[in-house]
């Protein structure tokens, strides 16, 4: 199973309803529908990604976050909205999170750590924007216009009043890392975070 | 022929003596209908799909009548062995609606209580009438659940009627370039081309038949003006640009430009094949429609009575029906909790993109078609 369905498929409840904003192929969401009975929507932009939704089976709707945030759904919508992989690629991520969980009762957030080891000792070796396999663009080019750290996020998170439920350390296969806990904001490379309103 | 069509087809006519009451309070006491069907209906009777077409469509969608049609029907790009509605997995049925000029009952048909054509006495119809006598014609037909309903335009609006009037007899509408309802500027654009059809000195309200005449003038110019509609300025940049007759200007009226030409073709040969009653009564069918009145304006209570999967497209040069208009249809269905899938298709060629095969139209709508497919079992 892909890491990151085994990480979140336990923290949606049996027959909830979901909303994937950036929902990619819909693999997730399917995994939820079959797996779990959820209902639910993907919202995704990019249009390869979306046939492969409707050929996957899942609600998909073509939608710009940017463009039109959350306003066309309602408070409370959802029991649960997931956001994997594009926090940083939004245009103003703090608002997105209010909004968030304005439509959904908890949220799930996933984001490569800018604070890992590998892109510290990237930019302090090589004084250039870091790039890796996980972050392959270069900066004049790339989707991620808003990196943060597991340090950032909690910080935004404590402003926002957002309670944080669940926080988990991964690596890029979605694989929980031990070690990792130990210093996450260095060790890990990617943040797991399950969220709710305070 | 090439291998992806439907080849040659015949339509059929199915009498309907059982009175049908009216939205606007008349009654057709009876009434035909024509039909065309493509593929064959398999024996649990779940792979049906009703095509449903816009203003000047009719029920010849796919395939020739004869060896030497020019062209297929309407909407051949997207029906056939292969195609998005594959006819080797579909039985596909299309009609022309009431009040069309193309063969079921209308203006030019005859009233059996006067013996003359109905002309401007024909009811006027609305798609919550459309929706009603296609029921009717499924009943004939055996079919008790539409697998889905499809519709472009004024096709998407039967087919989201269709969900709300009979929410179990569809497990999928399939909504394309449509809107919830019209627009000022539609209805505007509407008038318009009415004004020009009323207006021709031959109209003679409407009993132009008695005087062995038609209102063409009218009918081309209505005709001329949903032209433009149907296109979009960078679609007919492209096709015409400002390019002319002649390497100089007449300074004269006449026609000079190239989009000139192109207009006044269309219109000509559209006022020789259409009757302008007919078009007169889809017109307002179009005004009309509008399923959130009934529920104070509020198209998710509308909504809540559906029961089947919605697929709602629309194309980004679109501004006729705009992406916009769809928006605000998918958004109501999120709220009302119904399953919707959507896309806005980057096509330059206005409203009329829904009829034309572009990559990602043709693999949306076949990979939502497969989808039908599957969930129906086939």
């Amino acid at each position: 199973m892909r890491g990151d369905l085994e990480i979140i498929s336990p923290w949606v409840s049996q027959a909830s309803t979901v909303l994937d904003m950036g929902c990619g192929d819909g693999l997730l969401l399917a995994h939820l529908q079959s797996e779990k009975g959820v209902k639910g929507y993907g919202l995704e932009i990019d249009e390869d990604r979306i046939t492969e939704c409707i050929v996957n089976g899942v609600n998909v709707v073509e939608h710009d976050l940017d463009e039109r945030g959350l306003s066309g759904f309602s408070d409370n919508q959802f029991d649960t909205v997931i956001m994997t992989q594009a926090l940083q690629a939004v245009r103003r991520p703090d608002e997105l999170l209010d909004e968030m969980l304005r439509v959904g009762k908890q949220g799930i957030v996933t984001f490569p750590n800018f604070g890992y080891w590998r892109c510290r000792q990237y930019l302090l070796l090589n004084g250039k924007m870091p790039m890796s396999k996980s972050l392959p663009h270069t900066w004049y080019n790339t989707p991620n216009i808003h990196l943060c750290t597991f340090k950032d996020f909690e910080i935004l998170c404590r402003q926002k009043g957002i309670r944080v439920l669940n926080r988990l350390e991964v690596n890029a296969e979605f694989e929980e890392k031990s070690f990792a806990k130990l210093w996450p904001n260095l060790l890990a490379e990617f943040a797991v975070y399950r969220i709710e309103k305070k | 022929m090439l291998a992806d069509s439907v080849g040659l087809v015949e339509p059929k006519l199915q009498h309907f003596d059982q009175a049908l009451k009216l939205d606007c309070g008349k009654t057709l006491s009876q009434y035909d209908l024509i039909y065309e069907t493509y593929g064959e209906l398999n024996e649990s009777r779940s792979n049906a799909v009703l095509i449903c077409h816009a203003l000047s469509g009719d029920h010849h969608a796919a395939g020739y009548h004869q060896e030497d049609d020019p062209k297929p029907g309407w909407w051949d790009s997207c029906i056939g062995p292969g195609k998005p509605i594959d006819t080797n997995v579909f039985f596909v049925v299309c009609l022309n609606n009431l009040g069309g000029c193309k063969g079921s009952t209308g203006p030019t048909t005859l009233c059996p209580e006067t013996g003359e054509r109905y002309g401007p006495d024909f009811p006027i119809v609305t798609v919550r009438d459309w929706v009603e006598s296609q029921a009717r014609l499924a009943d004939v037909l055996g079919i008790d659940v539409w697998a889905a309903v499809v519709g472009g335009s004024l096709g998407g609006m039967q087919a989201l009627r269709w969900s709300l009037d009979y929410p179990e007899r569809v497990k999928h509408a399939v909504v394309i370039a449509s809107t919830p309802k019209l627009t000022a500027q539609n209805i505007a654009f509407n008038e318009i081309a009415r004004k020009a059809i009323t207006s021709d000195p031959s109209f003679h309200d409407g009993r132009y038949y008695l005087h062995d005449t038609v209102p063409a003038k009218g009918l081309m110019l209505a005709r001329m003006i949903g032209h433009i509609t149907y296109l979009s300025d960078e679609a007919m940049g492209e096709k015409f640009g400002r390019v002319t007759k002649s390497e100089n200007f007449n300074f004269d009226y006449g026609v000079e430009f190239e989009v000139e030409s192109y207009l006044n073709y269309q219109g000509k040969r559209f006022s020789k094949t259409f009757d302008a009653n007919t078009y007169l009564l889809m017109t307002r069918a179009l005004d009309y429609f509008d399923p959130a009145q009934d529920f104070d304006g509020d198209l998710v209570k509308a909504l809540e009575v559906s029961q089947c999967s919605y697929f709602v497209a629309s194309f980004s040069s679109d501004w006729r029906f705009s992406p916009e208009r769809s928006q605000v249809l998918v958004d109501a269905m999120i709220k009302a909790n119904k399953p919707v899938s959507y896309c806005e298709i980057d096509a330059p060629h206005g409203h009329d993109a829904f009829l034309i095969p572009t990559p990602r139209y043709t693999a949306a709508f076949s990979a939502y078609m497969q989808r039908v497919a599957k969930e129906q079992g086939l």
